[in-house]
């Protein structure tokens, strides 16, 4: 690429300093750059330090803290509840994660065929994504009620049940029903951007393969999966990452209950720090999760770098 | 890793019919009907009505007469044959619903437009001015994309309550841009990459200003990007859940989100027909705006996390 910052430097320099200052790039540059970093430095990195230093600190709404080292986190190691959000929060992101993965590229392959009305299907499969979390979380609450649900009154009438199930009042029931709406609400991001990639794929390695004597499966497993395994491990970083810290749908849905089953770490440290005021706990809850994160950006990152090594594209 | 490879997916294919279709027909004659039905649309039938069961079920609950919701032995539970609105009358008149719905639109086309504005010079500095450090820049700004708002609302709400924000909309308005200039520098980095460079040196050696270039000749260039970003960042705001959870308390200051969680589930039994009728009319506005703009929409969405 030609790098034109050239062109204004070649110019004969007798408008003084001041001229020569507008066209400088780096001083320009920055002058571009200052309303996005004047948001991310005050409102993300900023906070983002400060959370740290507040998980460090017994800080409570309305009072200043002061420093007292690792007890905050001495605290939750003894703690049974953070514990078991760890596990909670463990389980909901891998099952959420693998079922999303299966699911989504599942209905990727199948909205790739040829058929009626493709672009209507297409676009009516994206709009769980589009509504509001927690405006359809409330749906399924409704759906989930103990008394009125109407999966309940289908089973009961098919004959497959006798009573209502408690599904959100059972600790084992819960959890399925929360990560059954993440996965809901999760599978047409996975599809559409795997859809995405699945249509950059020539046609023409199927129809050689097929010639070949290539199954379907040989098909999927030689031709489609190893072309499409960067933009898997890109799409599943971000979708293990916000499952991961999810927390809008276990608020509308459950609010951490029944007896703390469905209490995420986002969630643990949203009672702590803001309801019960303890926000030095909250701070320490909210920072163990960044360990889990960078593994998750890591991932991201691997896979990128596969990606342009595939592509054989250099760093221009 | 700054410089990722552009993508070479032609992503308006993605919902419009694509312009290989006819390739893809030449092997279809290889699957017999009966067999397209098993393996297509049978599981696709399946998953598209999971997919969309729930938003009939909130359709349907809205308009139902509040004894027939309760009552699932007399009535069919799967249709009702006297609709009423007597829900949404509820809603609309007799509640704070349109104080909420606007609180929402406008916190969300506010931090929208600066996150944009501040996008659309940033990227531009990264792609085309590329000072010194732009790449190491491209790539914080990723690393920001992947900071959730969960770690972030603790330490921010105590920073809102120092500047004296707390519950005004500005707070989220101010914090709203965090989660959305990532994301839309981003994706106009990739959009901005696809304008040819020549267009700008004949515009340099014309005598145009950098400020000049930006506004006549990328800007207009890049508006299907803007479209795209400006309707994903919407989305993004409408949705957003936790911030305005932690940093708004009054009822009247609320979004739609939190205040019907909130201000909407009560002991009252019969309260399902209201809660889901202010679920429908809350998703709507972003159900028609994406009706309008699938294209856009899926554009953003793809081109965020291939850029």
């Amino acid at each position: 690429m030609a790098d034109i910052a050239v062109a204004p430097r070649a110019k004969p320099q007798i408008q003084g300093a001041w001229d020569q200052l507008k066209h400088n790039r780096n001083w320009l540059g920055f002058w571009f750059m200052v309303p996005a970093m004047a948001f991310l430095i005050f409102f993300l990195a900023y906070p983002l330090g400060l959370g740290i230093w507040l998980s460090f600190t017994d800080t409570r709404i309305g009072r200043v803290g002061h420093f007292i080292g690792t007890e905050n986190y001495e605290w939750l190691w003894d703690d049974s509840i953070f514990w078991l959000s760890v596990f909670n929060t463990l389980l909901y992101t891998f099952v959420a994660s693998a079922v999303k993965f299966a699911v989504g590229l599942y209905l990727a392959l199948l909205l790739n065929e040829h058929m009626p009305f493709k672009a209507l299907l297409r676009a009516a499969v994206l709009i769980p994504f589009i509504v509001p979390t927690v405006l359809s979380a409330l749906a399924f609450w409704w759906i989930f009620d103990s008394q009125f649900s109407i999966i309940s009154w289908s089973l009961r009438h098919l004959g497959l049940i006798s009573q209502n199930i408690n599904f959100l009042g059972d600790t084992t029931w819960a959890r399925i029903c929360v990560i059954f709406a993440n996965i809901w609400r999760g599978v047409p991001f996975v599809a559409i951007t795997l859809l995405a990639g699945l249509q950059t794929v020539s046609p023409s390695l199927y129809e050689a393969a097929t010639l070949d004597g290539a199954t379907r499966w040989q098909n999927f497993r030689f031709i489609t999966y190893p072309l499409l395994t960067p933009i898997i491990a890109v799409v599943m970083t971000f979708s293990v990452l916000f499952t991961f810290t999810d927390f809008q749908l276990i608020w509308a849905m459950t609010r951490g209950g029944p007896v703390n089953a469905t209490h995420l770490m986002a969630t643990l440290s949203y009672q702590r720090a803001i309801i019960a005021g303890q926000l030095g706990e909250g701070a320490a809850i909210s920072s163990a999760m960044i360990p889990f994160l960078l593994a998750a950006i890591m991932v991201s990152w691997f896979g990128l770098q596969r990606r342009k090594w595939q592509q054989g594209e250099s760093n221009d | 890793m700054t410089d990722l490879p552009a993508s070479k997916v032609d992503l308006k294919s993605v919902l419009s019919a694509p312009t290989r279709a006819d390739h893809s027909e030449g092997m279809s004659y290889l699957q017999s009907v009966p067999r397209r039905m098993v393996t297509l649309y049978l599981p696709l039938t399946i998953i598209v009505v999971v997919l969309l069961f729930p938003f009939y079920w909130m359709a349907l609950t809205s308009v139902k007469p509040d004894e027939q919701l309760l009552d699932l032995d007399r009535f069919n539970p799967f249709w009702t044959w006297n609709p009423t609105f007597k829900h949404f009358y509820k809603l609309l008149f007799e509640s704070y619903y349109p104080h909420w719905l606007w609180n929402t639109m406008y916190v969300a086309i506010c931090a929208t437009v600066l996150s944009i504005i501040a996008s659309v010079f940033a990227a531009y500095a990264i792609v085309r001015l590329r000072y010194k450090g732009a790449n190491l820049v491209g790539g914080l700004i990723f690393l920001a994309y992947l900071v959730p708002p969960s770690i972030l609302f603790i330490p921010l709400a105590t920073v809102v309550y120092q500047y004296g924000l707390f519950d005004s909309p500005l707070a989220l308005i101010l914090t709203y841009p965090t989660i959305l200039i990532p994301f839309s520098t981003w994706l106009l980095m990739g959009y901005f990459k696809t304008i040819p460079f020549e267009l700008e040196e004949c515009a340099l050696i014309d005598g145009a200003s950098r400020w000049q270039i930006l506004i006549k000749i990328v800007v207009p260039l890049a508006i299907p990007g803007l479209i795209s970003a400006f309707i994903f960042c919407f989305t993004l705001c409408w949705n957003e859940f936790i911030y305005a959870l932690t940093f708004l308390q009054s009822t009247s200051n609320k979004t739609v989100p939190v205040a019907i969680v909130n201000e909407f589930v009560d002991g009252d039994i019969y309260r399902w027909g209201s809660l889901m009728a202010g679920a429908l009319a809350g998703s709507l506005p972003l159900v028609i705006l994406y009706a309008f703009f699938v294209e856009h929409y899926v554009s953003a969405m793809t081109g965020a996390v291939k850029e």
